[in-house]
C-alpha cells in the first residue's frame, strides 16, 4: 500500500484495488489471524504486565540486546493490575505485581507459578525472601502479608500457600524496598524520630497518608501503635474492632484538620511535599528522591519502630506455554542476571540478587547504595542525572539496617470488605 | 421495527432487478416513518449496545455476591445492605452514605447556581449585546478555547494558584492584606466548587445562548412598546423563553457534577467525599456487586433529579 500511495496522482480506484488485494493476501496468509505471533519463528515477544517501578526503557532495551526478547510494557497502577489479571488474564504473558496480592490472585487460577528449579539464581536469592532474615542475620519484622509466607505453593496447580519451600514459586522476586515518613528537614528544623509525628499537631494541616486503603491503613496502625493507643498483634490482618479504633484515631485526626490531603499517585506526593504544603507525609523512596532532585530537602526518615516494606516479583499468565514459557524463563532468568538489579539499586530501591547486581555496579555505588557509607564520588541516577553530592549518606544507612529494621509488609486483610467500607466513611467523616 | 421489515423484504426483489429508475421511485414511496426509523437507527443501536445492556448488566451483577477474587453470581442484597450500614442505628448521626449524598449534593447545588448565574449572563450578553453575528460567532468560539486542553490540566492548574506558598496567597501576603496565608483556598470545598465551576460554565453557555437568539426581537421590542422596564421584560419574556436551554445546562452540569470523583479528589486533597469516589475505592478492591449496587444508587438519585426538573419544565413541548 504504502507503494501505491507513494506516487503522484493515484485514482481512489487503484488505491482501493492495491488495499483490497493487500487485505485479501493478508487474510491468505494467515497474517491476519492470531495477529501477537506474527513472525514468531524469529522476534521473541512477551507482553509484561505491571506497575511503573521496574519499567524502565534502558532495561527493555538492553534486554532485547541481551536475549533477542521483546518486551511489551503494559503499565497500571496496582489495583489496575490486579484488576486486570482478574477479568482479562490473557492480555498478558509476565505479569510483575506484588506479593500482598497473591492472596487474591491465586485462588483466582489466572497465574501460573515458576519452576525454581528453571531459575539459575534461584538459590542466590536473598533470604529476606525465603527465610525472612537479611544476608547478616537479622531477623525481619513479618506483620502482613510477609513474602516467606506466599513464596510457594503446595503443587504446580495447587491454590495453597506452601508452609515449606516447595520448587513451586507463586513469584520470583524483583524488587522490594522499606517505605517510611518522608519530612521536611528545613520546615520541620527538629529531628523526627517516631511515627506519632505524623499527628503531632505541631504539623496540623501540614500532613498527609496515602488514600489506597490497604496501604494507608497500615501507616496508620504504624502510627497508632507509635502513639502508645494500642498494639496490634498482626497490623496486616486485623481484627474489626481493630480497624474501627484504628479509623476512630484517623477521623478524630481528619476532624481536627490535621491533614493537608491525602494523595494517590506519585506525583501527587512529590508536589505536596516540593509545593510546602506538607511537611510530613507517608512516601516513597523514589518520591523523596525527585523532590531532592528539585533542589528542595526532603528526608526519607528512618524511624524507630521501624519501616513498612512490600516487595514485587515474575509470574506468568495462565494462558502461557510452550516457547513462550522458555522465553519467560530467559527474561526471568534475565532480569536476575545483574543489569536490571543494579539498574534497580541505583533508584533506591533494592534487587533480589545481590551478587549479581553487586558484580554490575561500581564499587562506590555499591557502597552508598547498600552498605550506608559516605559517598566518594557524585551519586547518579540511571539517567545520568546526579542524585547526592559526594559525601551524603543515604537515609537509613545500609542494606542490613533497612531491611532488618522492617516491621511490616503491605497486606490484603481477611476484613479487607469491611476495611474498605471504613475507609469510605473515614474519608467521608 | 416491524413495518420497516415489511418494507424492507418489499424493496429487495426491485433492488435485485437493479433497474436504476425503479429504485429511485420505489425509494421515493418509503414510507416517512420508515426514514425516521432509518435515520434514528444507528444512534438508537449505538445506545442499546454501548448505554442500555450494559446497564442492565450493572443492575444484574448489583444484586451478586462476591468475594475477594470472584463475582458469585447468586442472587444477594449484599451490595446494598452494606451501603447502607448503620442508616438506621447511627440516628440521629448519618451514616456514610448519608453524608456521602449530602455533600455531593451540596457541592451539585453550588455549582448549579454559580454556573447558572454566569452561564446566563454570558449567554445574555452574546445573544443580546452583541449585535453582529460574526461576532457573536467569534466571542462564542473564544468561549471554547477552555477546551482546546485536557480536563484534567485545567483543573491542576488551579493547584501552584491557590497553595499555600501560590501566587494568591504570595499575592496577598506581600499587599498586606493578610498575615497568614489562606489555607481554605487549596484542598476545600471552595476549591472543589472552583474548580467545577471553571470546567462547566460552558455547557451552561451553549444551550442558554442557543435558546435566547431564538427568541423574535419583536417580542423585546413590543415589551418595551409596552412600558415594561429591562427587569420586566426579562422576568416576563426572556427567562420564561429561555427556560429549555436552562433546563438543559442544568441536566449536563448536574450529571456530570453527581458522577464526577476526579476533580472533587484532586481539588479536595482526597478528603472530600464523593458518590463516584466510594464506586472507584469499591471497583479498585475488586468489589464489583458493591460498585455496581452504588452506581445503581447514583442513577437512580440523578435520574430523580432530572424527572424533578422536566416536572418544572416540557422540554419536549418548548423545544
Amino acid at each position: 500500500m504504502t507503494e501505491t500511495t507513494g506516487k503522484k496522482g493515484v485514482s481512489r480506484r487503484t488505491l482501493l484495488k492495491g488495499t483490497a488485494g493487500l487485505a485479501g493476501l493478508a487474510a491468505g496468509s494467515g497474517a491476519i489471524t492470531g495477529f501477537p505471533y506474527v513472525k514468531s519463528a524469529d522476534a521473541k515477544v512477551l507482553r509484561y504486565l505491571g506497575t511503573a517501578v521496574n519499567e524502565g526503557d534502558d532495561i527493555s532495551k538492553q534486554c532485547l540486546k541481551d536475549t533477542g526478547i521483546k518486551i511489551e510494557y503494559i503499565t497500571a497502577t496496582t489495583d489496575d493490575v490486579t484488576k486486570r489479571v482478574m477479568t482479562q488474564p490473557n492480555s498478558f504473558d509476565v505479569l510483575d505485581t506484588e506479593y500482598f496480592s497473591l492472596k487474591k490472585l491465586v485462588p483466582s487460577g489466572n497465574i501460573l507459578a515458576l519452576d525454581a528449579k528453571k531459575i539459575k539464581e534461584f538459590d542466590n536469592i536473598t533470604p529476606v525472601f525465603t527465610k525472612g532474615q537479611t544476608p547478616g542475620g537479622k531477623k525481619i519484622g513479618g506483620q502482613g502479608t510477609a513474602p516467606w509466607k506466599v513464596l510457594y505453593l503446595e503443587g504446580k496447580d495447587s491454590k495453597k500457600f506452601a508452609t515449606s519451600a516447595t520448587e513451586f514459586v507463586t513469584l520470583i522476586p524483583t524488587v522490594y524496598n522499606a517505605d517510611t515518613l518522608g519530612i521536611r528537614p528545613d520546615l520541620i528544623k527538629r529531628p523526627i524520630s517516631t511515627w506519632a509525628e505524623l499527628l503531632n499537631p505541631e504539623f496540623k494541616g501540614k500532613a498527609s497518608i496515602l488514600n489506597i486503603p490497604s496501604i494507608g491503613i497500615m501507616d496508620a496502625a504504624m502510627v497508632v501503635e507509635a502513639t502508645g493507643k494500642y498494639k496490634y498483634a498482626d497490623k496486616g490482618n486485623m481484627t474489626k474492632e481493630e480497624i474501627d479504633l484504628t479509623m476512630k484515631v484517623m477521623t478524630e485526626a481528619k476532624k481536627a484538620g490535621q491533614f493537608r490531603a491525602f494523595w494517590k499517585d506519585f506525583n501527587e506526593s512529590v508536589n505536596l511535599m516540593a509545593s510546602g504544603e506538607t511537611v510530613i507525609q507517608s512516601m516513597w523512596s523514589p518520591a523523596v528522591t525527585k523532590v531532592r532532585s528539585m533542589g528542595i530537602p526532603c528526608t526519607f526518615q528512618p524511624l524507630k519502630e521501624g519501616y513498612r516494606s512490600w516487595a514485587s516479583g515474575f509470574c506468568v499468565s495462565k494462558g502461557v506455554s510452550g516457547a513462550k514459557l522458555e522465553w519467560a524463563y530467559e527474561f526471568v532468568n534475565w532480569f536476575l542476571s545483574g543489569y536490571a538489579g543494579a539498574y534497580l539499586n541505583r533508584q533506591g530501591y533494592y534487587s533480589a540478587v545481590l551478587s549479581t547486581a553487586k558484580a554490575h555496579m561500581e564499587p562506590y555505588e555499591w557502597a552508598y547504595w547498600m552498605e550506608g557509607k559516605p559517598a566518594e564520588k557524585d551519586i547518579k541516577a540511571p539517567d545520568g542525572s546526579l542524585l547526592e553530592k559526594a559525601g551524603a549518606v543515604r537515609d537509613g544507612g545500609s542494606y542490613e539496617d533497612r531491611m532488618g529494621g522492617v516491621a511490616c509488609w503491605n497486606a490484603v486483610m481477611d476484613e479487607n470488605d469491611y476495611m474498605v467500607r471504613k475507609w469510605n466513611e473515614f474519608i467521608a467523616a | 421495527m416491524d413495518a420497516s421489515e415489511d418494507i424492507l423484504h418489499q424493496a429487495s426483489p426491485d433492488l435485485v432487478r437493479g433497474s436504476e429508475t425503479k429504485r429511485a421511485a420505489k425509494a421515493a414511496r418509503l414510507s416517512p416513518s420508515f426514514i425516521s426509523w432509518l435515520q434514528a437507527g444507528p444512534m438508537m443501536l449505538v445506545f442499546l449496545a454501548f448505554f442500555l445492556i450494559p446497564l442492565v448488566f450493572v443492575v444484574i451483577v448489583s444484586f451478586w455476591d462476591y468475594n475477594e477474587y470472584q463475582l458469585l453470581p447468586a442472587f444477594s442484597g449484599r451490595g446494598y445492605t452494606d451501603t447502607f450500614e448503620g442508616c438506621i442505628a447511627q440516628l440521629p448521626e448519618l451514616c456514610t452514605i448519608g453524608k456521602t449524598y449530602l455533600m455531593t449534593l451540596k457541592l451539585c447545588f453550588m455549582v448549579w447556581a454559580i454556573t447558572l448565574f454566569i452561564g446566563f449572563w454570558v449567554a445574555y450578553f452574546l445573544a443580546f449585546h452583541v449585535k453582529s453575528k460574526t461576532w457573536q460567532m467569534g466571542l462564542s468560539l473564544l468561549c471554547t478555547i477552555p477546551f482546546w486542553t485536557s480536563n484534567v490540566i485545567r483543573m491542576i492548574a488551579w493547584i501552584p494558584l491557590l497553595g499555600r506558598n501560590g501566587l494568591v496567597n504570595s499575592g496577598l501576603v506581600k499587599t498586606g492584606l493578610i498575615n497568614h496565608p489562606l489555607e481554605w483556598l487549596l484542598f476545600s470545598e471552595f476549591s472543589v466548587v472552583l474548580a467545577l465551576v471553571h470546567l462547566f460554565t460552558f455547557f451552561m453557555v451553549v444551550p442558554i445562548f442557543n435558546s435566547m437568539v431564538r427568541i423574535d426581537k419583536s417580542l423585546i421590542e413590543a415589551a418595551y412598546d409596552a412600558g415594561a422596564t429591562g427587569l420586566q421584560t426579562l422576568v416576563n419574556v426572556i427567562i420564561p423563553l429561555a427556560k429549555p436551554g436552562i433546563v438543559i445546562g442544568s441536566i449536563f452540569v448536574i450529571t456530570i457534577v453527581m458522577g464526577d470523583f476526579i476533580t472533587i479528589g484532586v481539588m479536595g486533597g482526597q478528603q472530600i467525599a464523593a458518590a463516584g469516589k466510594i464506586i472507584e475505592t469499591r471497583v479498585n478492591a475488586l468489589q464489583f456487586p458493591a460498585a455496581a449496587a452504588n452506581a445503581v444508587i447514583l442513577l437512580a438519585i440523578t435520574f430523580l433529579i432530572i424527572t424533578m426538573m422536566s416536572r418544572i419544565v416540557d422540554i419536549k413541548k418548548e423545544l
